[in-house]
């Protein structure tokens, strides 16, 4: 496979050169540098915002530390959990004496590396807390939420927790807005084709031709069904199928919907489903008072798209609007 | 009964165990590239020699506790992942309850295993028959505390504790991944050992033999 690397088992160090070497706002803490943070964190005052995971997806998790959203990230190898010092030098990177907010997704790795780094924490005096983002429907099903991973959902509750925070929320306060969002939030992907860890330089996974695999996770974790490939517009039904009865959403909701391609799914067809998801969701009597669409959360160069739906209310809506700069979302 | 281990000599039984994981670096690599992403025994070497370095980076070599703290925090801190978290957690739980003490003996043997195993325990979710190292790790706990409750003296209880390992871990061939990226292949991960049972299973193995040629 074609590749712009220099050499296979350094594309996380390399892209973290290149990031910090565009983004002066940016930085790696000086004592670890899978440890990226806003140059001006921590803010004393603010409840520090934290995240982390695997390399890959990009603008995630990364892409995420900026103004009124997260403070650090830890970074880990290509799909695979940060380690927990590295969590653990992020809280300390993003502690401004309020406590911290670690807001991250649900996979065994980083389940684990996120408690041991507590236990750090905790032994260094300070004061974290945690949500787990469990948004994707297809995982596990209803009544067994607990067992779902976390995806594309994870950037609402960045979203809202960071304006949250810098709006002067309490650890409390953060860590309620973080799971109040988490909690209103469904998610489905499907993927069209695989992807290649270079390292590893094989597919991590295969997807025959002119077919899709319906509820597909970010690494390729196994979906609902494999079927054949059909219209955009049938696909946004079946997503907005999936999504809406799960919560579930009703008419007279307003939303905020995130489409995000997987990698490698241009963004025409990106707005090609956002046509056919709009169009889905007002027939169910759904208003989108905020349109997401692009490359948020993607997994390599893997085929496919992502939808996720927030239940706003009036304190997300005001705080899912929040002006926000980041390399990977921006609001004015 | 009343034979032990000086523990303050006994460094070198980590040595051994890094060896033992680059040694089998390609091995680990090529079990995991059948059914997870491969990189099983490139992670485990690189957390690994990073011990040693640590190790060697010292005045002198320190006694087995210190030894084994020193390779669970280069574990927590080098390799992320599943297997930092679990191997750090039960090499932390074994040096723990060896602290303070100046010999190792077949009690204490035992109380250590014990907490190691709790302490992965308490980070991970797998039991035994999901096809990860537990299903090396609980049957050998469980071996051992059988055999001394059976009077084994402490040579046997480790005999015993490895028999039961390598049962455990060969068991994973047929055994279906139910947890961890392995999951994903469903039935098509039957026939072919978990890695993290293997390594286990190998280091398992280097802590009983660096005993049992000490107790000689």
């Amino acid at each position: 496979m074609n590749r712009v690397i220099n050499h296979p088992d350094l594309v996380v160090e390399d892209m973290l050169k290149g990031i910090v070497a565009a983004h002066p706002e940016l930085q790696a803490t000086p004592d670890n540098p899978r440890v990226i943070k806003r140059s001006c964190a921590p803010v004393a005052g603010k409840v520090g915002i934290v995240t982390g995971g695997g390399s890959g997806h990009e603008p995630a998790f990364l892409g995420y530390v900026g103004e009124n959203l997260v403070d650090a990230v830890a970074v880990g190898e290509i799909f695979s959990s940060p380690t927990a010092k590295s969590f653990f030098d992020a809280m300390k990177a993003a502690d401004g004496g309020q406590g911290v907010a670690c807001l991250y997704g649900n996979y065994a790795g980083d389940n684990m590396n996120v408690k041991m780094a507590i236990k750090m924490a905790e032994r260094a005096g300070m004061t974290v807390r945690t949500v787990v983002a469990n948004d994707d429907v297809p995982s596990a099903p209803k009544g067994d939420e607990a067992k779902r991973r976390g995806v594309a959902g994870e950037i609402l509750m960045w979203k809202t927790a960071g304006a949250c925070a810098a709006l002067g929320g309490s650890l409390d306060e953060v860590i309620a807005v973080a799971q109040k969002t988490i909690d209103r939030t469904r998610s489905i992907g499907i993927g069209l084709s695989s992807c290649v860890i270079p390292a590893a330089g094989k597919a991590n996974f295969h997807i025959e031709d002119g077919k899709m695999e319906v509820g597909i996770g970010h690494h390729g974790e196994p979906g609902t069904n494999v079927a054949d490939t059909v219209s955009a517009e049938q696909m946004a039904k079946i997503m907005v199928g999936t999504v809406l009865p799960d919560l579930p959403f009703g008419r007279g909701d307003r939303v905020a919907v995130l489409i995000s391609g997987l990698g490698a799914t241009p963004l025409m067809e990106q707005y090609i489903l956002y046509s056919g998801v709009e169009k889905a969701l007002s027939e169910a009597g759904v208003t989108v008072a905020v349109p997401l669409v692009g490359n948020f959360f993607t997994s390599l160069e893997m085929m496919g798209v992502t939808l996720s739906v927030l239940q706003l209310d009036e304190e997300l809506e005001k705080l899912i609007t929040h002006p926000c700069a980041s390399i990977g979302f921006n609001r004015k | 009964m009343n034979q032990g281990i000086d523990l303050k000599s006994s460094g070198a039984i980590v040595l051994a165990l890094i060896d033992i994981i680059n040694e089998n670096r390609a091995y680990l690599s090529e079990i995991d590239g059948a059914i997870g992403d491969g990189d099983h025994g490139i992670n485990m070497s690189k957390g690994f020699s990073q011990c040693r370095e640590a190790l060697l980076a010292k005045a002198e070599l320190p006694g087995l506790a210190e030894a084994l703290d020193t390779l669970a925090m280069t574990l927590l801190e080098g390799i992320g992942g599943s297997m930092g978290p679990l191997y750090g957690s039960f090499f932390m739980g074994l040096s723990e309850a060896l602290a303070g003490h100046a010999q190792l003996d077949a009690a204490l043997f035992g109380k250590a295993l014990a907490q190691g195993v709790e302490a992965v325990e308490s980070v991970g979710n797998a039991k035994v028959g999901d096809k990860t190292l537990m299903d090396t790790l609980i049957p050998a706990r469980d071996a051992y505390q059988a055999a001394i409750a059976g009077g084994a003296d402490f040579p046997a209880a480790i005999a015993a504790m490895l028999e039961a390992a390598e049962a455990g871990w060969r068991s994973t061939k047929d055994l279906q991944a139910r947890i961890g990226r392995a999951a994903r292949l469903g039935e098509r991960s039957i026939g072919v050992l978990d890695a993290g049972a293997t390594s286990c299973f190998l280091l398992l193995q280097g802590l009983g033999k660096g005993v049992v040629s000490r107790l000689a």
